[in-house]
């Protein structure tokens, strides 16, 4: 299918704040068999200067998977879900995502190509506090496949 | 200079549990049924899941829970877990590919699972170890 490039470079308004919980970290780890202690305990977080458990390198995408329904579920960009397959994903950390953080997304659609009939969508997510605090900027590129 | 490799064993129960700590439900992580009417082998593991035990790769080469600055990789080939008691294995390695004078190991790394890369263009830069 053909996304419209003229998409390129609309930003999307902050989503509602995501509340970082410490179990739910914890759940993340336990899933991924992460079992580093800063993962579980905030004790052994503190002592690497945290204020609560940190979490695993790719647990943001939980906050920016959902976030970026925004751009998914445009009607105006019209993207089949059933046809999205993930293509590349980046995360650029400012600090590790703890337990307490309240997490505010903003959607950046940064490029759109269409090519062998199959459409291409690099979204930027920045990720900050709800204070304003930048903690982790994420890319992702989805990839729409065409009809066959 | 290249780590050493580390092996991670993925079963069906394993994305399951994936499933549910991460919310991405799409049965073509757990139904064979829809992964083969999409055109799957089968049921193949979230590429986020794969990512997540190249993250605990990179955070044990580094030594620290906390060290990764940046992370990315490109998904090239599905990881097709078959519904036995041993699943599948991805076994994951990396090179150094330079030390930077302000304290940063960029890294370069492999995965792969039954001898063929699964991702490409897998890179991390960590903080380097003390």
């Amino acid at each position: 299918m053909s996304l419209d490039p003229s998409f390129v470079g609309r930003s999307y308004p902050p989503t509602a704040p995501y509340q970082v919980g410490r179990e739910k970290i914890r759940e993340f780890a336990t899933a991924i068999g992460a079992t580093d202690p800063a993962y579980h305990d905030p004790e052994a977080a503190r002592a690497l200067g945290h204020p609560d458990v940190v979490a695993p390198p790719t647990f943001p995408v939980l906050v920016t998977m959902a976030a970026s329904r925004q751009i998914i579920e445009d009607p105006a960009l019209g993207v089949d879900y059933s046809r999205v397959v993930h293509g590349d994903q980046r995360f650029a950390y400012t600090r590790p995502v703890v337990a307490g953080d309240e997490l505010v997304c903003v959607n950046i659609i940064e490029e759109i190509t269409n090519r062998g009939g199959h459409g291409f969508l690099t979204t930027r997510t920045d990720v900050s506090t709800a204070d304003g605090e930048p903690v982790v900027a994420a890319w992702s590129k989805i990839v729409v496949r065409g009809e066959a | 200079m290249e780590l050493p490799t580390q092996t991670f064993r993925v079963t069906r129960a394993d994305l399951v549990r994936y499933a549910g700590a991460s919310g991405d439900f799409n049965p073509i992580h757990w139904s064979d049924r829809t992964a083969t009417k999409v055109g799957l082998p089968g049921v193949i593991a979230h590429g986020m899941f794969t990512m997540a035990l190249v993250g605990r790769a990179v955070t044990t080469w580094a030594g620290a829970p906390d060290a990764v600055v940046d992370f990315g990789v490109r998904f090239t080939r599905p990881v097709v877990v078959p519904d036995t008691d041993e699943g599948t294995e991805i076994e994951v390695s990396a090179v150094v590919k330079e030390v930077t004078e302000d304290g940063l190991t960029r890294l370069d790394v492999t995965a792969t699972c039954l001898g063929e890369k699964v991702l490409s263009q897998a890179r991390a830069t960590v903080r380097t170890p003390r």
